[in-house]
């Protein structure tokens, strides 16, 4: 497109209709922000966003309904990762039980270096058992490496319970009424 | 050899100088907040040694404002890494900053900035050609920004140096010939006597406007400020002139341009508004007393931070010009202007006598 530029007139060309609007603009600008308290500024740490529900910030570990642990240590998380921030130790043949029943097992140790994490979802996506989830958390801070590495108690305690899908307490049911199924031979 | 004079222009000329660098520190945090006014933001607002806070009511206060702001600055210039580019030609770049600032300090020697404090008059040389000299030492300012250019041995510093030297002589000849009707009026060439004119004649840019604008915006391209900066031009040419420098050598720049700046503020309040004069409170003569004195110097910065606070409110207020602009505004504009100035002031002047 070939834009039409106009010449300037006499008046315009001493750059003053120019120079009073913009002391006139600059002004009212600065009159609203310094007394009418009209920043545009979000002041961060007193401030902050709010952050949109399908948000992905940091994976944590839930518990379910009755407070017990939900991830069997299937390591399929672990597996995903693409940058291999999970790390997970499962109990091995003589270790503890699961603290929940309709399951064998729960992981004896369950790391995620939040350094390494990029926030993809991934285990959230691939977790059979709905144990991980990403959450709202984007600003994690420490004072050394080690202290970014988070441990299964801390990522439990910052997860928190998460009672949406309570696939176990389906499937106890379920059972529960295959065994009370009439069955007519 | 008079020791009294010498003892007393050494404490002078150190006060004048710790009093600039301050005022460049903090015009440094007024361009930082006045920007944010204008722009709908906040500012530096965070930055306070522990203690500051303690202080009930002020405390906070101050903070806001962001009136630690400049210590945090400097002290992170010291600490940064002064970092020497390959390739760069060594000595000439270890001058350029040394010659960015020191011409913007000198000027300030001639400019009055007090009548007189007991029997000390507040000016650290009071030249015949006050005038002349200011011209001269100013002049020279282009040569740090060009060596700088030249030093770096990158083509966008290159470029800032190339504009910077053209831009810098030809708002040099405007800025020269829009001073000449104050001298043809006040008839002389020493400041502190232009300004005793002043005193009693009224403020020279009421019988002079035109120099006065002229010499204003001349006195932008010179600072190299918006809507002149085309030297260091951000957008355009990374960072100018001082793209390759880091640490204290970049706040030698930032400094010289600030302490340009003030100086620019110091003449222009000197050549046309009354220097450390008031038409009223018997301010208009020498001070006779040590109070009167210092109300005078205060009467000078007041009027001075009012035309740093111009420089910065214009700033944020306009765009570039484009280079080939900014050449018509000089040559072409401007030029002629301060010619017929000139003259007309001359005709005028030979009429009434």
């Amino acid at each position: 497109m070939i834009v039409n530029r106009k010449p300037l007139t006499f008046w315009e060309k001493l750059y003053l209709p120019a120079i009073v609007g913009g002391f006139k603009v600059t002004l009212r600008h600065a009159f609203r922000s310094l007394f009418g308290g009209k920043t545009v500024t979000m002041e961060y740490p007193e401030q902050k966003w709010a952050v949109p529900a399908d948000y992905r910030g940091a994976p944590y570990l839930v518990r379910d309904q009755n407070d017990d642990t939900k991830c069997v240590s299937c390591q399929l998380c672990e597996f995903v990762c693409p940058p291999k921030a999970i790390k997970i130790i499962p109990p091995g043949p003589a270790g503890q039980l699961a603290d929940r029943p309709n399951a064998e097992k729960m992981p004896q140790e369950f790391e995620i270096n939040m350094l390494r994490c990029i926030f993809c979802g991934l285990c959230q996506e691939v977790c059979p058992e709905e144990a991980i989830f990403l959450q709202k958390d984007y600003s994690l801070t420490g004072r050394s490496r080690e202290e970014m590495i988070y441990d299964k108690r801390k990522l439990l305690a910052l997860g928190g319970a998460y009672g949406g899908v309570q696939k176990w307490k389906h499937k106890l049911e379920e059972a529960k009424e295959q065994e009370n199924f009439p069955v007519k031979v | 050899m008079n020791w009294n004079f010498i003892i007393f222009s050494a404490v002078k000329i150190a006060i004048i100088i710790g009093v600039v660098q301050g005022m460049v520190a903090y015009a440094v945090l007024a361009e930082r907040k006045i920007s944010a006014w204008i722009q709908d933001r906040v500012g530096p607002n965070r930055c306070a040694p522990p203690f500051v806070k303690a202080i009930p009511g002020l405390g906070p206060v101050l903070i806001r404002l962001g009136l630690f702001q400049p210590l945090a600055d400097g002290l992170k210039f010291m600490l940064k890494e002064d970092f020497t580019p390959a390739g760069v030609r060594k000595v000439y770049f270890w001058l350029a900053p040394a010659i960015a600032v020191i011409p913007s300090m000198l000027v300030i020697a001639v400019i009055p900035f007090g009548s007189q404090l007991g029997h000390q008059q507040m000016v650290i040389a009071d030249l015949n050609v006050g005038i002349l000299y200011t011209f001269g030492i100013v002049s020279l300012g282009v040569y740090g920004i060009v060596l700088a250019g030249y030093a770096a041995n990158s083509k966008y510093p290159f470029l800032g140096g190339i504009r910077s030297s053209a831009q810098m002589i030809s708002y040099e000849i405007s800025m020269g010939m829009s001073v000449i009707p104050v001298l043809l009026i006040a008839g002389n060439l020493n400041l502190s006597q232009i300004i005793g004119w002043q005193a009693h004649h009224g403020w020279l840019a009421l019988y002079s406007p035109v120099s006065f604008i002229i010499f204003l915006v001349a006195s932008f391209a010179e600072t190299n400020r918006l809507p002149f900066d085309l030297p260091e031009a951000e957008t355009e040419l990374v960072g100018g002139y001082h793209t390759e420098y880091s640490s204290m050598k970049f706040a030698l720049f930032f400094l010289g341009e600030y302490s340009n700046m003030i100086a620019s503020a110091g003449m222009m309040v000197t050549l046309f508004f009354g220097g450390w004069t008031l038409p009223f409170w018997g301010l208009d003569h020498p001070a006779a007393n040590l109070g009167m004195g210092l109300v005078q110097i205060l009467v000078f910065l007041v009027k001075m931070l009012l035309f740093m606070g111009l420089f910065i409110w214009v700033r944020w207020m306009f765009p570039r010009f484009r280079y080939d602009q900014l050449m018509d505004l000089g040559w072409r504009r401007f030029l002629p202007l301060a010619l017929a100035n000139i003259f007309v002031t001359a005709v005028v002047l030979w009429l009434i006598s």
